[in-house]
């Protein structure tokens, strides 16, 4: 049985690596849900090969949308990993 | 919780894989079965009915064999659905008719602007899963009031939650019930009322008798529906003009192509630069901020939607929730990354198939569409090409060809016409019409659940009679539901006109409401009841005059207010003169209609009123914060909840009797 302040120690530790995990995505999220699209009109001059799209729509209609699913899965196994780390994970 | 399932249902989900997969080639075989009875001559109506009808009876049948008796299984459906398919549920609750018919035409006429909508509507995941979903999950709330009036102190949060839970849900159903009623009637013939009560009835078989739990399973269902009507038109329209069946790839060329047409156009005299908006180019349909604003209104709007987050409240562990709403986003991509290349192949189409082209030699799919309404050239409805010469020769100087400003389309018309412009026979239409008649169903049985059940449990159960024993809990929830059903489909039925409008209010009156509290009541120990409280009032009233000033009020928003005229995007100058209108002897009138010179075009900061989130939840975070902080910190005991929260492992937090 680990004492209560080891608990304590416990608890607080896994909510900064959450807090950090949580920012680090925030980030991500920022970039691609909005700073990106900021920079819609210069990307448009570039055109992606074959597939011929402008960067800058192609941004806003497919790739920060592919980029948010893998970040969701990303963020599953992050969080999960963490939660194990420190012993909070629920038992498989 | 304990889920205490019966020997059936247990079988079902261990078979889930299997059952829904014979489910797949049930419809799948359907539908070839229905081609062929096409071929051989069975009249298109009766290949309308049979769609309907059959999936309707399949919804039905899931929803009567998912019926129950127990609460956990009708609040949360026993806390047992695993990550992937209630991933595929999401899905199915979150793409409305809107999403299906609207989407693709917003697209179509608003070009790179339209994209805000599929930006916001699917990047709302990420909040969801980072900041709130299976920490809502872990505390084991049946409902988001309920967590609350645990973390702010009681009934009086609760009521607040249940407040701004009605408010954006109710609008939201209504749009739904009214999508259906618009469907049914288009493909069916039937009367618009009338349709709107057959779909009512679709709605009620699903959700009356097993709640949450045959919500679920027709959700799935409906998902599996949905993708596959939206997916094959386009995938056989790629195959055919680029040889390769993934549209969200080919669909790239059609763009280049629309931009070189858009130049040829404006040389050849078939538009001006005034009426064309060049399809790639951004900010002309909303300025930088509103284009913006609307992203973040939609995503924080989702993570803030009570029927959305209380489907993350049936996954068995909170690891399940996170991947769930992973799978969700999957899901709901499937669909929205397909929805610029509808809009790309239409425009291609309309583009050199119709415009510049002499009048005498316009496609004929067009006419079908004309007929009710949804085309008109030269200004008249696009019945056949006698009606179309006959009004553009009544146009002084026409040239004889489609202009561009001759040619006006009904933005739902985009999905639905899309078969007959690849030339697919009709069943493929009809395969459509089932799916969005799918997607609104589904979105209509989670929202209808979400209200009734917040009804039901935090008003009846928590607020009016706590001892009330189970039975009778589940009656007076399944009455509330009908009750509610009947109210949503009578308001449907009256057809009012800011009803597609009211469901992007209902994200930013949710974002306004839900989000702050939410938000800082698993992320910061400190915040106080008080200060929740005030932050919901401040936050959510903010919103809600922000959109009734500029909507029903907007005289009185000019003269009290110092509200100004919104901006044109493209020309920066006001969208009405202010002193012209308010000079005008209507201008102080309330409640005027939408055509009315001011409403809905003053503002503050040139911001418009679907983004009125953007006011109120900064304003609540604010408060929130400063009212905690002028007030004692929360007792040690709310701390330690707050920790057990924000661990995955133990028991949940709050323990419902369920028995």
């Amino acid at each position: 049985m680990p004492n209560p302040t080891d608990l304590r120690a416990r608890e607080e530790a896994h909510w900064a690596k959450t807090s950090r995990l949580m920012f680090t995505h925030l980030a991500v999220w920022f970039f691609f849900g909005f700073v990106i699209h900021m920079f819609v009109k210069p990307l448009n001059n570039i055109i992606i090969p074959i597939l011929g799209f402008p960067l800058g729509f192609y941004m806003a209609a497919q790739g920060s949308l592919i980029v948010f699913v893998v970040m969701l899965f990303m963020f599953a196994k992050q969080q999960d990993k963490i939660d194990r780390e420190f012993g909070f994970a629920e038992e498989d | 919780m304990a889920t205490t399932s019966t020997g059936g249902s247990s079988d079902f989900l261990s078979n889930l894989g299997k059952i829904y997969g014979f489910y797949t080639g049930g419809f799948l075989a359907f539908v070839i079965l229905l081609a062929v009875l096409e071929q051989v001559g069975v009249p298109n109506k009766i290949l309308g009915y049979f769609f309907v009808f059959f999936t309707l009876a399949v919804y039905a049948i899931i929803g009567i064999l998912s019926r129950t008796a127990q609460v956990s299984e009708y609040y949360v459906a026993g806390r047992s659905v695993p990550a992937f398919y209630n991933g595929m549920a999401t899905g199915a609750d979150w793409m409305s008719a809107a999403s299906f018919v609207g989407m693709a035409g917003t697209l179509f006429l608003l070009g790179y602007d339209g994209l805000a909508w599929v930006l916001g509507w699917t990047g709302g995941f990420v909040l969801v899963s980072i900041l709130i979903g299976p920490y809502l999950r872990k505390f084991g709330a049946y409902t988001v009031p309920d967590f609350l009036a645990f973390r702010y102190g009681g009934n009086f949060a609760r009521a607040l939650g249940v407040i701004v839970l009605v408010a954006c849900s109710f609008t939201y159903v209504t749009a739904q019930i009214y999508g259906t009623g618009l469907i049914a009637s288009r493909f069916l013939g039937m009367q618009f009322e009338l349709a709107v009560f057959a779909g009512l009835v679709g709605i009620l078989v699903c959700s009356m008798l097993g709640g949450m739990r045959a919500v679920t399973w027709t959700q799935v269902a409906q998902y599996i529906v949905l993708i596959i009507a939206y997916l094959t038109p386009i995938v056989i329209l790629s195959t055919k003009n680029y040889g390769i069946p993934i549209p969200e790839l080919t669909y790239g060329q059609a763009i280049a192509d629309i931009t070189a047409r858009e130049q040829q156009m404006l040389a050849t005299g078939l538009t001006t630069a005034a009426t064309l908006k060049p399809h790639i180019q951004p900010f002309i349909n909303y300025t930088p901020l509103n284009f913006f604003a609307i992203i973040m209104c939609m995503m924080v709007g989702t993570a803030s939607l009570p029927h959305i987050l209380m489907r993350y409240f049936t996954t068995p562990s909170v690891r399940e929730a996170r991947q769930s709403v992973g799978w969700s986003l999957l899901f709901i991509f499937l669909l929205y990354f397909s929805a610029p290349a509808y809009a790309a192949f239409s425009k291609l189409e309309v583009y050199t198939n119709i415009i510049g082209r002499d009048l005498s030699a316009i496609r004929p799919w067009l006419f079908s569409w004309g007929e009710l309404g949804l085309i008109q050239i030269c200004g008249k409805n696009a019945a056949s090409i006698d009606a179309v010469i006959a009004a553009c020769k009544a146009i002084a100087d026409h040239p004889g060809v489609v202009r561009l400003q001759d040619f006006v389309i009904n933005t739902d018309v985009i999905v639905l016409s899309t078969p007959e412009i690849a030339g697919l026979p009709y069943v493929i239409s009809g395969l459509v019409a089932a799916g969005g008649l799918a997607a609104a169903l589904s979105t209509a049985d989670g929202l209808l659940l979400a209200i009734a059940n917040a009804l039901s449990h935090d008003v009846y159960y928590k607020m009016i009679d706590p001892n009330a024993p189970t039975a009778r809990r589940l009656i007076v929830a399944r009455v509330l539901l009908l009750i509610v059903a009947v109210v949503a489909a009578a308001t449907a039925a009256t057809k009012p006109g800011d009803i597609l409008a009211m469901v992007g209010w209902a994200f930013s009156l949710a974002m306004a409401g839900n989000f702050p509290a939410l938000v800082m009541g698993v992320w910061w120990k400190r915040a106080t009841a008080t200060g929740a409280i005030c932050g919901i009032i401040a936050g959510f009233g903010l919103c809600l005059f922000y959109l009734v000033t500029t909507r029903y009020f907007p005289g009185a928003g000019v003269k009290y207010f110092g509200m100004t005229s919104l901006l044109n995007p493209a020309t920066g100058a006001p969208l009405v003169d202010i002193a012209k209108a308010m000079a005008l002897p209507n201008a102080m009138e309330s409640f005027p209609t939408l055509a009315h010179p001011l409403a809905n075009k003053v503002g503050w900061f040139n911001l418009t009123n679907i983004a009125c989130g953007l006011l109120g939840a900064p304003l609540g975070f604010a408060v929130i914060y400063i009212v905690s902080k002028l007030g004692r910190e929360p007792s040690a005991e709310m701390q330690a909840y707050v920790d057990d929260i924000r661990k995955p492992r133990g028991r949940t937090v709050l323990e419902e009797k369920t028995t």
